[in-house]
């Protein structure tokens, strides 16, 4: 039996004619962490939705533990959903709701528990991503780490099989980014979960994650540990690991010549 | 002859996005109500909106009726004295308000006040991810967001029109028998005698249960379907205030010459 949880098979997508995806193929391994890198626009958090099944490939599959994804009706989106933590580029805290009542709220909704159950796996959650004591406080209290680390808790409130990052370490601070690239590796350590990042920070990525994909113009431009990657000949790889001003991504955006446009 | 063709294109697209939105919205108020389970089940989600578009509601409505019942007082006194029929002052107040004013008022009221906060804080919660967010935890947000504001509408519209309605007499009374010195006994009495319950209160709370499904569809439907920036959320409140008006003064005039006509 094959080691991978999530596949994703020559996979294509778009919005209206354009295609976005040319043909994708993925695997993530269960209880590894991977990256999904590339420039901005390339498509990578289209992936993650696909992966989740906000929307639908034009063709090719995405399939969870055999089950492909796209074929479920909405009740069995809904539990492979259940399967699923996601973390948002800005942490999507519910800003009505403090905090403790944000990390409850996977709870509340899909189990059970009476209250005084709800209140240790809240605080346990909380503990484990270092702001037990800043449950009650309001997301409009929090700053960008913090708040992203509250929707890390709630991301994992009902223990995961499959992490999925959106951008962690977008706008934060470089302690906060530390943190947050050692709670990814941690959590997904101790769940024996299997993560999905996708992000374009370079160095952060490359200290812990496993297996790196490198998406460029709709397909896998290059994969591969971050050792091989780091030792890659490929211009593009080169170009955004050492964050080349110019090379196979140009510095201009295709345009009329320059002449032209001035009139001259 | 280009511009000619471009301007019947204009018009026409103006035409089918309007049919295309117009079934969106149809097609959400049916999700609603498909998905309106847990808003009955777990009743305290929707006691909390009626608590935000009701309760929070009150001061402008109850502050409004008065004004209103009191121009009605001042406005039917001087009308009715030249005809010799000052007493019927209490009638006059209460149908006016009742029949009309009470749902069209508390409907024109809900939609700037709370029309346009259900409005901005769906289309800020899209626009924040709070939406994408709970789809993720395999939450239904037509279920858990969008049903328990529709029904704390419908549920608060009635109410908040029949307290409008009772402060605008009150604010008739003060004018009509306080200030000006109209008999009392006459105009409790007329207001008794002419106010059919069947005929001219249910009718009312008629009109306003339609306002508040109206209104409060058309509130949720615009923040469900703004584009999520600043932009889109800021035009979507407007369309809220715009839209629920005119629906609001259309309807009315439907809904009139049907009770009227039976």
């Amino acid at each position: 039996m094959s080691d991978n949880l999530i596949n994703i098979e020559n996979l294509t997508f778009g919005y209206g004619k354009e295609l976005l995806h040319k043909g994708i193929n993925m695997q993530f391994q269960k209880g590894k962490v991977s990256a999904i890198m590339g420039g901005s626009g390339s498509g990578k958090t289209t992936i993650l939705k696909l992966i989740g099944g906000q929307i639908k490939p034009n063709s090719g599959s995405v399939s969870i533990d055999g089950q492909v994804v796209h074929d479920q009706n909405l009740s069995g989106i809904y539990q492979l959903r259940r399967k699923m933590g996601m973390l948002f580029q800005h942490g999507a805290l519910f800003t009505d709701l403090s905090v403790y009542e944000n990390v409850a709220f996977p709870m509340r909704e899909h189990t059970d528990l009476p209250e005084n159950i709800i209140k240790d796996l809240v605080l346990m959650k909380l503990n484990a991503v270092g702001l037990r004591g800043s449950y009650k406080l309001m997301p409009t209290e929090l700053s960008g780490g913090m708040a992203r680390r509250v929707a890390l808790a709630r991301a994992i409130a009902l223990d995961p099989d499959i992490i999925m990052y959106d951008e962690p370490f977008a706008g934060l601070d470089p302690i906060s980014m530390a943190v947050i690239c050692d709670l990814i590796r941690t959590l997904n350590d101790a769940l024996g979960a299997t993560s999905i990042i996708v992000t374009h920070d370079v160095a952060e990525t490359f200290s812990f994650a496993d297996y790196i994909y490198f998406v460029a113009d709709g397909v896998v431009a290059a994969e591969g540990s971050p050792k091989q990657l780091m030792a890659s000949k490929l211009p593009f790889v080169k170009q955004f690991i050492h964050s080349e001003k110019d090379g196979p991504v140009p510095f201009h955006v295709a345009a009329p010549s320059y002449n032209s446009d001035l009139a001259l | 002859m280009k511009s000619l063709i471009s301007f019947f294109e204009k018009i026409g697209y103006s035409i089918t996005s309007r049919i295309k939105r117009l079934g969106t919205a149809t097609r959400l108020f049916f999700l609603i109500l498909i998905s309106s389970g847990e808003s009955f089940k777990r009743f305290h989600l929707t006691m909390k909106e009626i608590y935000f578009t009701g309760v929070m509601s009150l001061v402008i409505i109850i502050v409004s009726a008065f004004f209103v019942g009191m121009v009605l007082g001042l406005q039917g006194y001087y009308t009715l004295q030249k005809y010799g029929s000052s007493e019927a002052i209490g009638v006059l107040v209460a149908l006016a308000l009742v029949r009309e004013l009470g749902p069209v008022v508390t409907a024109l009221l809900f939609a700037g006040r709370a029309g346009t906060a259900i409005t901005a804080e769906i289309g800020l919660m899209k626009a924040t991810e709070q939406l994408s967010a709970m789809e993720m935890m395999a939450v239904n947000p037509v279920g858990r967001i969008i049903a328990p504001r529709f029904w704390a509408g419908v549920i608060a519209m009635p109410i908040l029109a029949s307290i409008f309605s009772m402060v605008g007499i009150l604010g008739g009374y003060v004018v009509a028998v306080i200030v000006i010195g109209v008999d009392e006994g006459a105009f409790w009495s007329q207001m008794q005698a002419n106010v059919d319950f069947r005929y001219d209160i249910v009718n009312g709370v008629i009109k306003s249960l339609v306002f508040g499904v109206a209104c409060t569809t058309i509130a949720l439907f615009e923040g469900f379907d703004a584009p999520p920036t600043a932009e889109g959320v800021s035009r979507a409140t407007t369309r809220t205030v715009v839209t629920s008006s005119l629906v609001i003064l259309g309807l009315d005039f439907i809904l009139t010459s049907f009770m009227l006509g039976g």
